[in-house]
């Protein structure tokens, strides 16, 4: 392998870690907050993909409108979907949630099936996005380079807005502890509903760009990249802002790189995730940037 | 409502009597049914049994013990293709192979569809012991995804070991060994089997884990040992069940077993209720026949005010629905965690009672 291959696939590596990273950012900040695994956000992801295509194919709008209105409505979908499916069952066991969020998962997948059809569609991806520049000898789509960087950005802003602004400060209260944030006056609700919309808008917009990249729509196409960022969380940390993105990078590092490396293994793609999830679970549970916390009796 | 001693004695040949009726009655309607009905009837028939065996043994890990596993369509795919592989004749096997020939010391072996059932299911209980071992000392949320990820690789690994399993191609044409006898004879025989195992002093520790895990470690409950058995148990019967579906389909491909088939079981654990054999025996049937009679909302519908023309999907939307309704307003399902008991048919009148009721000085 010479250094322009190694590049290559170094931009390719480094993008799909970034999409990666911004969707685990979503299960990250929901489990901080619930202690829930949110199944259905792979789904919530693939409808932010297909709202994004409908608003350019069925309602001819210009492609940034379509993103924004695509953002908007995963956004209302996702805090409407908590309250429905997750707010009734709070203070349930949490294998009840659990399996709420699988039946959501379920119940979504099986929707996009009857209502946007079964077959792969394919996604318009404008001039701007598709436009492919050499560098040096490599290869470099345009969208391979705004990913890492709206990445790079929206992990700035929610920086900033976890550990500075009063919204953040709540939140990190009711993720250390939900009842005694709410003997702050903390209105929980409020705060597991404004959780929810961050992580459904960066679910769209991770599905947007998720179909900018691979531009193929399938009912089911969340479930994967859905199951791998939650790893990508779990590696990085979960509650951790900062190792969810970890996470997602290392993730595809490690997937398109073992790929490039040892093509032998290509078969093997989607089991590495998986490999990987259950090394980090035996060694470090808590994940790289994880905080330690003890078993309450 | 326990009864008193003095009555337990005729209640309880009652109850014996009444069980050995029931016994005979239901060998009676098996034999009815196995030669009445036409065969596509029967297949779904069988489809329910093995469906039992497949909520039996996801309850026994999920309700019983407490232990959230999402890993069961690794194990079903790991008793398939044993039982599959073990079973098929040296000539099917040619004809299966083309992309490369099967390994040559699998190449010749060809045993009968017990040893290969059982050979299927005790893999696959020795799979299921060796990741519960890696995983059992995870929690609640990591432990689900940890087995589901245990599935998925399992599928991974079936998908590439193309000159052991055939790859994706997946193993075609193998004997339709599951007769009716079989699936039916298997699922009493596993109900039996776990109606005891419930209520020895191993079913009363899977509980007590489940309940509270820290209790039951300090009232000397092996808890990781009590936990790692009941996965071997429920991976065990995973595998019988995936041995039975392979030779009930005759087709099996590694696409099956994606972790999705897993959610499907859930569902019937779920509808029956987490932690109810009788729940799950009801639910495995209900569900598999109504999986089966609602198929005629995939086809066609006129409802009078709006026609469609054939939405396929609709039917898992429905029972996908179906789902989250129970899991929000009903948590404990069809069951709960009761048990069906000839006492408790008499309790709600469907038996009359026998002698005064003890504990209120007679009536």
């Amino acid at each position: 392998m010479d250094l322009q291959t190694f590049l290559q696939q170094f931009v390719n590596a480094l993008s799909l870690g970034s999409l990666y990273a911004l969707i685990a950012i979503g299960y990250t900040m929901v489990y901080g907050i619930l202690r829930l695994i949110n199944f259905a956000h792979g789904d919530i992801f693939m409808v932010g993909g297909y709202l994004a295509f409908y608003g350019v194919t069925t309602f001819l709008m210009p492609w940034w409108l379509a993103v924004v209105v695509a953002i908007a409505l995963t956004t209302i979908f996702g805090v409407g979907l908590e309250r429905v499916a997750y707010r009734p069952l709070r203070d349930s066991p949490r294998i009840s949630i659990m399996i709420s969020a699988i039946g959501a998962s379920f119940l979504l997948e099986n929707l996009a099936i009857v209502l946007f059809d079964a077959r792969p569609k394919a996604f318009h991806v404008p001039d701007f996005f598709a436009a492919n520049f050499i560098l040096s000898g490599v290869h470099i789509a345009s969208v391979s380079l705004i990913i890492p960087v709206v990445t790079a950005v929206i992990l700035a802003v929610l920086l900033w807005m976890v550990h500075s602004t009063r919204v953040g400060m709540a939140m990190r209260a009711v993720s250390t502890d939900i009842d005694a944030a709410r003997l702050m006056a903390i209105d929980v609700d409020r705060i597991v509903s404004i959780t929810f919309a961050i992580g459904s808008a960066l679910a769209a917009v991770g599905g947007i760009m998720y179909a900018l990249k691979y531009p193929r729509l399938e009912p089911l196409m969340g479930i994967m990249p859905g199951l791998k960022c939650f790893i990508a969380a779990v590696i990085g940390g979960i509650g951790s802002i900062g190792g969810a993105v970890l996470g997602g990078l290392l993730l595809g590092i490690i997937e398109l790189m073992t790929v490039a490396f040892l093509p032998e293994l290509t078969g093997y793609k989607d089991a590495f995730a998986f490999v990987l999830l259950i090394v980090v679970l035996l060694v470090k549970p808590t994940g790289l940037l994880g905080k330690n916390q003890g078993e309450k009796v | 409502m326990n009864p008193g001693l003095i009555n337990k004695k005729p209640s309880m040949s009652r109850n014996q009597i009444l069980t050995f009726a029931a016994a005979c009655a239901g060998l009676a309607l098996l034999f009815v049914f196995d030669s009445t009905l036409d065969s596509f009837t029967l297949q779904i028939f069988k489809l329910c049994a093995i469906n039992i065996i497949l909520a039996l043994s996801l309850n026994l890990i999920n309700g019983f013990t407490g232990l959230f596993s999402l890993g069961h369509a690794g194990f079903m795919a790991v008793g398939a293709y044993t039982c599959a592989i073990l079973t098929m004749s040296p000539e099917q096997k040619e004809v299966n192979y083309v992309l490369q020939p099967i390994v040559p010391w699998l190449a010749h072996i060809q045993l009968p569809f017990l040893p290969g059932l059982l050979i299927g299911g005790l893999f696959a209980g020795f799979i299921g012991w060796l990741l519960g071992v890696i995983s059992l000392r995870l929690r609640d949320d990591y432990l689900a995804i940890a087995t589901l990820g245990f599935s998925e690789i399992i599928r991974v690994l079936l998908t590439n070991a193309q000159t052991v399993t055939n790859g994706a191609l997946g193993l075609k044409g193998l004997p339709r060994f599951t007769t009716m006898w079989w699936a039916w004879g298997s699922a009493i025989v596993i109900t039996v089997f776990l109606v005891f195992l419930i209520k020895s002093s191993y079913g009363r520790a899977f509980k007590s884990i489940r309940d509270n895990e820290i209790a039951a470690e300090s009232m000397g409950v092996d808890v990781f040992g009590m936990k790692v058995l009941s996965f071997t148990i429920s991976s065990f019967l995973a595998g019988i069940a995936g041995g039975l579906l392979a030779h009930y389909l005759t087709t099996i491909d590694p696409k099956q077993f994606i972790f999705l088939k897993t959610f499907d079981i859930l569902l019937i654990v779920v509808l029956g209720g987490v932690g109810s054999i009788t729940g799950s025996v009801i639910a495995a049937i209900a569900v598999t026949i109504s999986m089966e009679a609602l198929r005629f909302l995939d086809g066609p519908l006129d409802l009078g005010f709006v026609a469609t023309s054939g939405i396929p999907g609709l039917r898992m939307v429905f029972f996908s629905a179906l789902l989250m309704v129970v899991v929000i307003y009903r948590q404990q399902g069809l069951m709960g965690k009761a048990e069906f008991s000839w006492d408790a048919l008499a309790r709600i009148g469907l038996l009359p009672r026998r002698g005064p009721k003890p504990g209120k000085g007679g009536l």
